[in-house]
């Protein structure tokens, strides 16, 4: 009998700290390590976020002349590929993953937690050697967060001379990191469960990112060999991405090399990146709405299912990225078709987070509101998704601010309000102190509705033609009225707005720390397992001598014939009457 | 109460603001309003999913609010509620692929009486070559490319010597005739793109790739860049003219085939040659033209000797010693109209020699005395 078996972490032995640098900064403890990730992720997201100000700034204003193009292209690439990796892959699966999966599975730590300390250090480092990009001659690249060959190593390219390197560096160190955290989750969800915590009575939040990991593991081998590819052509000569260019009119030493391999390969990776940034999203949000509508997530069987078939089919929709990248013309017609058939899994899900709402009892928590306004953004990103999917659509509006627009909705703003959302309503867990609610409700009502102001206009700059990536130039032309000036100030003042208002929530990370409110163990009426433990905040090992016995799923809320309106995950089950 | 409000007004407004707003697509100039129909049939879908789907969470929000006490309806699953909707979604879907399927068949497959026009992109301007009179495009060679063959055709190719060869960054073609667009890169990628054309396709250096287009309207377009190209990017702007058939005419006996500018070249003197190897080699013609064309520098041809204004107003006599500066710092003095991108250059005295000497050789006799 299951149950009976003794969990594999039962007596684990924990590597326990005997200093200050033990403790806090070479930690083998999960919690720990997860707190780092995400110290690390929100203080390098700060400078992408200035950087996304100063952007708009220059958009809007160029008569300021407050940057060059050197610096607006260095910047475009810095903000994109730092919100991509640096903060939301790092955090949703290095803060939330770390924190969630032992104490959701019911384990005492990682399954290797040594590897799980280094992994966050290998990704400080990768973060060090990414900003060192700003100090090298030439400073970072400027090619764009895809870095599409020929252009990032030819000379009218900014940061072609070092910018370059130190980025490539930066993303293969990073893998590297990503590699020995992702063994660790898969790893830990697949051997250190607790008894009776079987595969579908995980909480969905484990099954996100569990599913994230795996994307993770297989797609970003593909970065880490165009990123060497790339490095062996910009320093020893080798032509897999260069053909015979003459560059500013100089004859260059390359030939018979191919770009779109290139493209190819860091679409491979980029295409189930999406999904690395959006499965754990979903998994989190999943729980805000189960506890907080106090009814069990709708249809769990099937967002189980949905999130295992978007995890496969994200492989085989990477070249819907490159429609009008010259590649041949009937890999259109597969592509497209792929890409509407995840629409199908997604929609799912969706439909599901909604109809959990339904005949529930919806308690408008802070965490909440950030989960309702996720669905409400990811609703919007998703169906312009459909737009750019369908390949011939993507004819007139690839390269456009449509695609920002939908980028920024889709991948940038959900995902981020779930980590809001997630960091809410686990806080209390982590520090054992409530954020300050006041607070939170202003910095959420203010993001909400700013980025909702800054992008939904913004697909009409696309219909009209506004190309993306452009410094300046565009003046007042027949494709180019002055109305699409008027919009492009008021987005950038919104900008402006929603970016200082983001110090509100770090504020309130901060002042609750040391002032909040003292939480309850439970202070969410959470069914889970990670809200069950003996202290809050958890020890080292999180659970005492024993580890906690699991008898039903996650999701038992208002359950008939129950007093109370939840069932912890560990709570036997009544013999039948 | 408050939130499903807002959540609704959310809805609602976003529906007022698409129809309300200023901005949509161009009028169309090409035969691509199937493009528009299908993103027309995507709008409504779509549109109707995310109302009802808003709308649904306000008023859920709204109805199934808070009471202590209250228990949720517990169910785990509703195994026909959720077939209905995979088999609506299911549907949906079908609806707007199948149309855009169908059209981008007609994308990629090119109507065999289409004429063919060349498009060279090279950072940071664009280029044309019409196949001339024989109809058949001379074969081309990357090495063969600089500043005196711009696109690289190969000697001794008797169908590259028609050639027409257009360096101006415009491009005029006849209304109502299929055209087929050939795309190439000399450096890196570029993307071909007229707004009002709806068309696009990157231009990757070592393929050549295509789309077509018949154009519907007498007008002149802009012609973007639209894949990120270097720093820039933004200034790689061209325009477009579709002509009436007598326009086009006109138009095209006025340009120059490739046997025709090499035998209209007046010889030039040994160190003005050097020069011109020495702007060649340092990329100088990226930016700046030798055809009065402005791209993202001033051009050359008759420069010498004359005075212009710069950024901040003041009047600078063009001679060896502005020249000179604007080599080693570039950005001390711009000419008015022109983003101070260029970067410094380090030549030696006698390159830099060289290269004055094939400057003044731009500027004719006459128009040098003229502006004395």
């Amino acid at each position: 009998m299951a149950q009976a078996e003794i969990p594999y972490q039962e007596s684990m032995e924990l590597s326990h700290p005997h200093s200050w640098w033990t403790k806090y900064w070479f930690s083998q403890d999960h919690k720990v390590i997860a707190v780092q990730y995400g110290i690390t992720a929100i203080a390098v997201g700060l400078v992408a976020l200035v950087l996304s100000d100063l952007m708009r700034i220059q958009i809007a204003f160029p008569e300021w002349e407050i940057m060059s193009p050197d610096f607006y292209y260095q910047a475009i690439t810095m903000h994109g590929m730092i919100m991509v990796i640096y903060l939301l892959t790092a955090f949703l699966l290095g803060a939330f993953g770390n924190f969630c999966i032992p104490l959701m599975c019911g384990a005492r730590d990682m399954a290797f937690p040594f590897v799980n300390m280094l992994s966050y250090h290998v990704y400080l480092l990768s973060v060090l050697i990414l900003l060192v990009g700003y100090f090298v001659p030439g400073g970072p690249t400027g090619a764009g967060w895809t870095l599409y060959p020929p252009q990032t190593i030819t000379a009218g390219t900014p940061g072609n001379e070092w910018g370059i390197t130190t980025m490539l560096a930066s993303l293969a160190v990073f893998i590297v990191a990503f590699t020995m955290g992702g063994l660790n989750y898969i790893t830990t969800v697949l051997q250190a469960r607790t008894r009776g915590m079987t595969l579908m009575r995980m909480p969905l939040t484990v099954w996100g990112i569990f599913m994230a990991t795996f994307l993770g593991l297989l797609a970003f081998p593909a970065l880490f060999v165009s990123a060497i590819m790339m490095l062996l052509d910009k320093w020893i000569g080798t032509s897999f991405f260069m053909p015979a260019i003459v560059s500013l009119g100089e004859h260059l030493e390359y030939s018979g090399g191919q770009p779109l391999l290139f493209q190819h390969l860091f679409w491979f990776f980029g295409h189930p990146e999406v999904y690395i940034v959006a499965l754990p999203a979903f998994g989190v949000v999943s729980d805000i709405i189960s506890v907080n509508a106090r009814k069990n997530i709708f249809g769990y069987r099937l967002m189980v299912w949905a999130l295992v078939a978007i995890g496969i089919l994200s492989f085989i929709v990477w070249a819907h990225h490159m429609f009008v990248a010259g590649m041949h013309p009937f890999f259109g017609f597969f592509f497209a078709t792929t890409t509407l058939i995840i629409a199908v899994p997604t929609a799912i899900k969706v439909y599901n987070w909604i109809l959990t709402l339904w005949r529930a009892n919806v308690r408008l928590t802070v965490p909440m509101l950030y989960a309702l306004s996720f669905v409400l953004t990811f609703i919007l990103g998703g169906i312009t998704g459909l737009f750019l999917g369908n390949v011939i659509i993507d004819v007139p509006l690839s390269d456009t601010y449509f695609v920002v627009a939908h980028f920024h909705m889709v991948m940038g703003v959900a995902p981020i309000l779930v980590i809001f959302g997630g960091i809410y309503h686990w806080y209390p867990k982590i520090t054992g102190r409530m954020l300050n609610d006041r607070i939170g409700r202003v910095h959420f009502w203010i993001t909400f509705l700013g980025t909702y102001i800054i992008y939904f206009p913004m697909h009409y700059l696309g219909f009209i033609g506004t190309p993306r990536r452009y410094f300046d130039n565009l003046g007042v032309s027949d494709f180019y009225p002055m109305s699409a000036h008027y919009l492009n100030d008021v987005i950038t003042i919104v900008a402006l707005v929603v970016g200082a208002s983001q110090l509100l929530y770090i504020y309130n990370l901060v002042y609750s720390y040391f002032r909040g409110e003292k939480a309850s163990p439970n202070p969410w009426g959470a069914a889970s397992l990670e809200w069950c433990t003996p202290q809050t905040p958890p020890e080292h090992g999180n659970w005492g001598d024993t580890l906690p016995t699991v008898h039903r799923w996650a999701y038992d809320y208002s359950v008939p014939g129950h007093d109370k309106d939840f069932i912890a995950q560990n709570e036997p089950q009544r013999s039948p009457a | 109460m408050a939130v499903a409000l807002v959540i609704l007004l959310v809805v609602i407004g976003s529906v007022i603001f698409h129809y309300l707003n200023p901005w949509a697509f161009l009028p169309i100039a090409s035969q691509w309003q199937f493009i528009d129909v299908t993103v027309y049939i995507t709008f409504w879908i779509c549109g109707v999913a995310f109302v009802i789907l808003g709308a649904f969470m306000a008023w859920a929000i709204n109805k199934y609010k808070y009471r202590e006490g209250r228990f949720s309806r517990y169910e785990p699953e509703n195994a026909p509620l959720e077939k209905w909707l995979t088999g609506i979604t299911t549907i949906g879907v079908v609806v707007m692929l199948a149309p855009g399927l169908i059209v981008w068949d007609d994308y990629i497959n090119v109507p065999a009486d289409a004429m063919e026009v060349e498009v060279q992109g090279e950072q940071w301007t664009w280029k044309f070559r019409l196949p001339g009179e024989d109809g058949i495009f001379g074969t081309v060679s990357t090495e063969n490319i600089d500043s005196l063959n711009p696109f690289g055709i190969n000697e001794g190719d008797p169908h590259g010597e028609d050639d027409i060869l257009i360096t101006t960054n415009t491009l005029h073609l006849p209304v109502d005739r299929n055209v087929k667009m050939l795309l190439r890169s000399k450096d890196v990628l570029h993307d071909f793109w007229v707004p009002r054309i709806r068309a696009k396709m990157d231009m990757v250096p070592g393929m050549v790739t295509y789309f077509w287009f018949r154009p519907t309207e007498v007008g002149e377009l802009d012609i973007l860049c639209a894949e990120l190209c270097g720093k820039s990017h933004f200034n790689m702007r061209g325009t477009l003219y579709l002509d009436t058939e007598e326009d086009y005419r006109n138009w095209l006996s006025n340009q120059v085939t490739y046997a025709e500018m090499k035998a209209g070249r007046k010889p030039e003197e040994p160190i003005v040659a050097e020069g011109r190897m020495v702007a060649d080699k340092n990329g100088c013609f990226a930016c700046h033209s030798l055809d009065g064309s402005a791209t993202v520098g001033p051009t050359w041809l008759d420069m010498w000797g004359r005075s212009v204004e710069m950024t901040d107003g003041t009047q600078v006599v063009i001679d060896e010693q502005y020249v000179r500066e604007s080599i080693v710092d570039p950005t001390a003095k711009i000419v008015a109209g022109f983003a101070p991108t260029m970067i410094p250059y380090e030549l030696s005295e006698e390159d830099l020699h060289a290269l004055m000497q094939f400057l003044q050789a731009q500027t004719s006799v006459e128009e040098a005395t003229e502006a004395l």
